[in-house]
């Protein structure tokens, strides 16, 4: 069957089958930033946002989204670069496999919560494991990075 | 007092040379960063072509049995199916996937298939088709009719049993590492210096038991995965995310029964290892496809498959008897390790060792001690490298072993450790008789007791709400190369406008060698990070490296760098001195320019650089290789306080203080990073990760829906110092990092247990149950 | 490794019913555990475009579309009002917010699956369900019954007085819990029940109930004797993640503690 959805803001097509799941279809789009670490839900490297909300598209299955929005870190660029930025300055990223879908959880989480606690954090990310690094440098990457969005945002209101 | 002055005097002269270090000790960024944080395309699947075969494993369901008939017809037969190869189509030379060094430790006990079956998920057939989905229905039409036998599931009874794992005639080993086929026997040894009998009879207290650690999966998030194609030459070239090229190169070649010159590897991005890809687990499968179809063909492992036919953690039953008189002197340590190396021997007589000579030697009083090690066969997944290497057992089995001594003396574990722990300068008879010439292991325990709170805290304090919460020390170590085997080449090339190439062969697996082994170079030649590119390895381009393991790349192909530098640095010189028409005597190079100091002439390197591209009758480059006749430890300490709650025996561990001396530290980021995820791996392994058979054999920890390792909510609050010694064999006086940070939390967080409960489990992980059951037989 | 012939978008509820009669179709949920499973599947049946994913509140009752996501009724202040923390409590330990942001409500009822802590959760609160053709019947009935073709649309809560606890073990914060305990307690008409609900033993979850009248001051002594009798009425097993007998000691330990947190508070 074909599908028409938006991908990263612009309309796409694609033919799949019945049991064709999202994760496979978006990395045939050239989405490679998606990927796959357990086929069980656990790991959270296949997050994607679907209308805005963070997904596991491990277990979409494509043809459930015709006509959704479906963002990847490649719609997120310049916001997962920027973010991306702490990580790097932390060594957090270390291997970098289980970054794309953690990025993705944390730009979500940004604009979801305004002033996050530490465990407001933790446990909204959760569902994203990493192997490498042991979570504490990107929680410190996550600390400085909304210190520096929520400054923005009373400068913006300055202005 | 007097060494105490030595010390702080020793430690203001290393802060010195720190300070005037521009690159190295700094905290810079990955080379490779923007391209992991943006989701670029980088990794093994992400650049295999579109057009390359799926290939996928039958898998045995028995574990142990030969296959009387193997019927592929019908799956043959199956559009898009391009072949299916069974045991009858494998070359009968045995070879091993362990990626070491030749002749490997390891014993030749592998085909790439086998008619004899010997574990639950063992492969039976490679099935290669076009899609994914006609693979997998070809994989159902395949019949396999199995004879099944008896399997050997318990590693304690596993030597000189009736059955065999490896009856076969043509299995080898090449090392005298004591291994038989026909016992079961993997490998086997007994080293000692000084009467231990006599010592531990004459001690005051003889602590005397027995540790049990289950197989880990190392769990990198990345899966096995390899992409093979053949390229113009008429050569196999082969993508995979492994962390040893040139090993794999060899073993393909083993494996196929192909000459070497036939085989090139290429590493790109890799996403985790942490030993796991120190054996070539799914190389072979897509290279036989494309070797015998000529197509390109890639294997990505699941995460099933990856947590059922991979590379884990060896399991080891340790005894320990450890002596000391009532003063806390320990006088001798005696330490038998029995390990199960599963169903093939891949580093099965290598990380044995490791549990012995590198937790011995922590303890430098001892008079005398023993180790003595059987390795054993049976039939569950082959064991392989997993960080650690084998110390992290040991460690976790002396470690113990003294904290428990320190409850019979009543005694600070801390205070007893303080007595006896090994001190720069000392000569360790277990740790092949090596000297310490850097070892701040003193400094580490100090500190991390002031960073925990160690003496408010020690042993326990109660939280009032039916809570306890209590702390626990342990001390590691581990090696810095394998010494007089591990070698590192490095090359360094001049190119256009003066920029360097950096070619190595050591395998950036997120680990950030690419970007230390740069920061070095730059160091060295007195440039920036952006004046030298670097890049993945290639065993066609890349100098000769065995690879990133055994904690060696900063060490080995570190010292390797500066060399080269060293090199490089005069053949500027040289090259300069000849442009400016003058003796090489008369110049200096100062990163940017070679000055005729009599003349204040001067060429730059960008002219240099442009200069031997034109009518140049040698390049300008140097290589160099490193290999060292010691293996320096790095060292530390790590206290974990935990949280238990004495109802049900929950342990939640609250803090780890961890202190470490690696020498230099060459990126603090990278270095505290790599400290943070040892020792949440090495929580994982302490409180949760569990490896469970079936009675039949069969893995139940095939997910990570069974396979749990910690989260963000898991693992507590971890904080890393570091406490700097001057390794002078080391680059910039740098020894290892990446192993030795996982080897602290399991005995410290055992520690912690007992400290806050008088709870003691031997057996990992400490699991709530077990807590529970211990406060409750106390009662 | 699932496999699905069909994908059929339901346009109203009879025809994801007439379409779920056939015994190879399934209805599709947040897709978490059916994913993993084997099954061959002729139809599948989204019921996604049938509007049952919202949270409404009526002035004796929350109706919960089945559609709607354990995300949802973890955030619900209708759900938040009349449960207080409990069902929060019961759903935030699951694997994480994307996997909640999935995970139906309906799926996680419907599947009446051993681990179920939603159920565990539901079935100590005054819990019915509304099927498509077996109508209104009670989450306990409901939950005894074998899986069949009806089509479930909502979970219903009514609004009862109802003091309600859930607490869980994990042996990682985002496991399967190795038990989870939901116990409330309701007062009408002079007459107090309680109501235990235990899930993971690794059994699905049972519930009881208890005509106990528990003084406010009652001793510790005693209320550990009424958690002990609560917990002795489960049958327990073993598996990887605990053995029976410490699975029936941590129950009635958190059944102490949730009779305790409920004594405590001021109605």
């Amino acid at each position: 069957m074909e599908i028409q959805f938006v991908l990263n803001d612009k309309q796409v097509k694609a033919e799949v089958g019945a049991d064709t799941i999202l994760l496979n279809v978006l990395r045939d789009l050239g989405c490679k930033s998606v990927k796959c670490g357990c086929e069980t839900t656990n790991c959270g490297l296949c997050t994607v946002w679907i209308n805005g909300k963070s997904r596991l598209s491990c277990s979409v299955l494509a043809a459930s989204i015709e006509g959704e929005s479906v963002t990847t870190l490649e719609g997120v660029e310049k916001e997962a670069a920027q973010f991306g930025e702490f990580l790097a300055d932390e060594g957090a990223e270390q291997c970098g496999f289980c970054s794309p879908g953690f990025i993705m959880n944390v730009l979500a989480m940004a604009r979801e919560l305004q002033n996050p606690t530490l465990d407001e954090i933790k446990e909204y990310l959760a569902g994203n494991l990493c192997r490498c690094t042991g979570y504490m440098g990107q929680l410190r990457a996550i600390k400085k990075y909304i210190e520096v969005k929520n400054a923005e945002k009373k400068g913006g209101k300055e202005e | 007092m007097a060494e105490g002055q030595n010390v702080c005097s020793e430690n203001k002269e290393i802060r010195e040379t720190m300070r005037q270090m521009r690159v190295v000790n700094k905290g810079i960024r990955k080379v490779d960063a923007k391209a992991l944080v943006t989701g670029r395309a980088v990794y093994t699947n992400d650049i295999a072509s579109s057009d390359s075969l799926i290939v996928k494993l039958v898998r045995s369901p028995h574990a142990h049995a030969l296959i009387k008939e193997i019927n592929t017809t019908r799956a043959e037969a199956l559009p898009g199916i391009e072949c299916v190869l069974t045991y009858k189509d494998c070359p009968n030379k045995r070879f091993t996937l362990a990626g070491q060094t030749y002749p490997e430790p390891s014993p030749y006990d592998r085909l790439i298939l086998d008619q004899r079956i010997r574990f639950v998920g063992d492969a039976v057939a490679i099935v290669a088709g076009t899609s994914e989905a006609v693979v997998k229905q070809a994989m159902r039409l395949i019949k396999v009719k199995y004879e099944v036998l008896e399997p050997v599931l318990d590693f304690r009874t596993a030597k000189d049993h009736p059955i065999l794992v490896h009856p076969e005639e043509n299995w080898r080993s090449l090392c005298p590492v004591g291994a038989d086929n026909k016992r079961n026997l993997c490998a086997h040894d007994v080293s000692e210096s000084g009467d231990v009998d006599a010592v531990l009879a004459s001690c005051d207290h003889v602590i005397d038991r027995v540790y049990h650690t289950k197989a880990n999966q190392q769990a990198m998030m990345e899966t096995f995965r390899t992409y093979t194609y053949m390229d113009a030459y008429g050569r196999l070239n082969i993508v995979s995310s492994t962390q040893v090229p040139f090993h794999v190169r060899r073993i393909l070649g083993n494996a196929l029964d192909i000459p070497k010159h036939k085989i090139r590897v290429i590493k790109p991005r890799i996403g985790g290892g942490f030993g796991a890809k120190q054996t070539s687990v799914s190389e072979i499968y897509p290279a036989l496809v494309t070797w015998k179809t000529g197509k390109p063909a890639k294997i990505i492992y699941t995460r099933e498959e990856s947590l059922i036919a991979s590379s884990p953690r060896h399991e080891m039953e340790i005894h320990v008897r450890l002596g000391a008189d009532k003063e806390g002197n320990i006088k001798g340590i005696d330490l038998y390790t029995l390990s199960n190396t599963g169903a093939f021997g891949e580093h099965g007589p290598t990380t044995v060792g490791l549990s012995g000579h590198k937790s011995i030697p922590l303890y430098g009083s001892a008079e005398a001690f023993r180790f003595s090690y059987d390795v054993v066969y049976t039939n569950v997944m082959s064991a392989g490298a997993y960080r650690g290497y084998g110390a992290t057992q040991g460690i976790f089995a002396l470690e113990s072993a003294v904290n428990e001594l320190a409850q019979t003396l009543h005694m600070d574990p801390t205070v007893l450790r303080a007595k006896n722990m090994v001190r720069e300068g000392q000569m360790m008879p277990a740790y092949y008789g090596e000297t310490t010439r850097s070892c701040a292991l003193d400094r580490c325990l100090e500190r991390a007791k002031e960073m925990i709170g160690w003496d408010e805290k020690y042993p326990c304090y109660d939280c009032g709400n039916g809570k306890v919460r209590g702390v626990g020390v342990a001390m590691a170590m581990q090696g810095s190369g394998i010494s007089g085997v591990d070698t590192g080449a490095v090359e360094i090339k001049v190119n256009d406008d003066g920029f360097y190439s950096l070619m190595i062969g050591a395998t950036d697996m997120g680990t950030g060698c690419d970007t230390i082994l740069t920061q070095m170079a730059a160091e060295c030649l007195e440039c920036e990070m952006e004046d030298i590119v670097v890049h993945g390895v290639d065993t066609d381009n890349s100098p000769y490296d065995c690879g990133s393991y055994a904690s060696s790349t900063t060490y080995v192909t570190g010292m390797a760098v500066v060399k080269t530098c060293e090199t490089l640095r005069k053949k500027i010189c040289e090259r300069g001195a000849e442009y400016l028409g003058c003796s090489p005597d008369d110049v200096e190079f100062d990163g940017e320019k070679v000055v005729n100091l009599k003349t204040k002439e001067e060429i730059t390197r960008k002219e240099i650089g442009n200069k031997v591209m034109c009518s140049s009758n040698a390049p300008l480059s140097a290589t160099e290789a490193f290999s060292s006749p010691v293996s320096p430890p790095p060292f530390m300490v790590g206290i974990a306080e935990v949280e238990i709650d004495k109802e049900t025996g929950v342990v939640e561990p609250i803090d780890y203080a961890a202190v470490v001396d690696c020498g230099t530290v060459v990126n603090p980021n990278l270095a505290r990073v790599q400290t943070e995820g040892g020792i949440a791996q090495g929580i994982g392994m302490a409180l949760y990760e569990d490896i469970i058979y079936s009675e039949k054999g069969k893995n139940y920890s095939n997910s990570f829906m069974q396979y749990k390792i910690p989260s963000r909510l898991d693992v507590g609050e971890i904080r890393v110092e570091f406490e700097s010694s001057y390794e002078p064999t080391g680059p910039f006086g740098a020894k290892s990092i990446g192993e030795i940070v996982i080897n602290t939390p399991s005995p410290a967080i055992s520690n912690a247990v007992q400290n806050a409960v008088g709870v003691i489990v031997r057996e990992l992980p400490i699991t709530a149950e077990k807590v529970y059951k211990g406060m409750a037989e106390k009662e | 490794m699932l496999t699905i012939g069909n994908y059929v978008k339901a346009k109203t509820p009879e025809e994801a019913y007439e379409l779920n009669q056939a015994r190879s179709s399934r209805i599709m949920g947040g897709m978490m555990w059916m994913r993993l499973s084997n099954a061959r599947v002729k139809t599948l049946i989204d019921i996604s475009g049938l509007g049952l994913d919202q949270i409404e509140e009526t002035e004796d009752e929350i109706r919960i579309g089945a559609m709607c996501t354990l995300r949802q009724i973890e955030q619900s202040e209708a759900v938040k009002k009349l449960c207080g923390d409990g069902i929060e409590e019961a759903v935030r330990h699951i694997v994480g917010v994307q996997f909640r942001n999935q995970a139906t409500v309906g799926g996680s009822i419907y599947g009446r699956f051993g681990f179920s802590d939603v159920l565990t959760a539901f079935l100590a609160l005054d819990t019915y369900v509304e099927l498509y053709d077996g109508g209104r019947i009670c989450l306990a009935e409901f939950a005894k019954k074998k899986p069949d073709n009806d089509l479930l649309l909502f979970i219903v809560v009514k609004k009862k007085k109802r003091q309600f606890r859930y607490d869980s073990i994990r042996q990682t914060k985002t496991d399967f819990p190795v038990i989870a305990c939901s116990v409330s307690r309701e007062k009408a008409n002079g007459q107090e029940t309680w109501y235990f609900a235990v899930g993971a033993r690794p059994m699905k979850a049972d519930m009881i109930e208890k005509k106990w009248s528990v003084a406010k001051d009652a001793s510790l002594e005693k209320i550990e004797e009424y958690a002990a009798l609560a917990a002795a009425e489960f049958k327990y097993g073993t598996n990887m993640r605990g053995s029976a007998g410490y699975r029936q000691h941590l129950a009635k330990v958190l059944i102490k503690r949730e009779i305790m947190s409920i004594l405590s508070e001021e109605i």
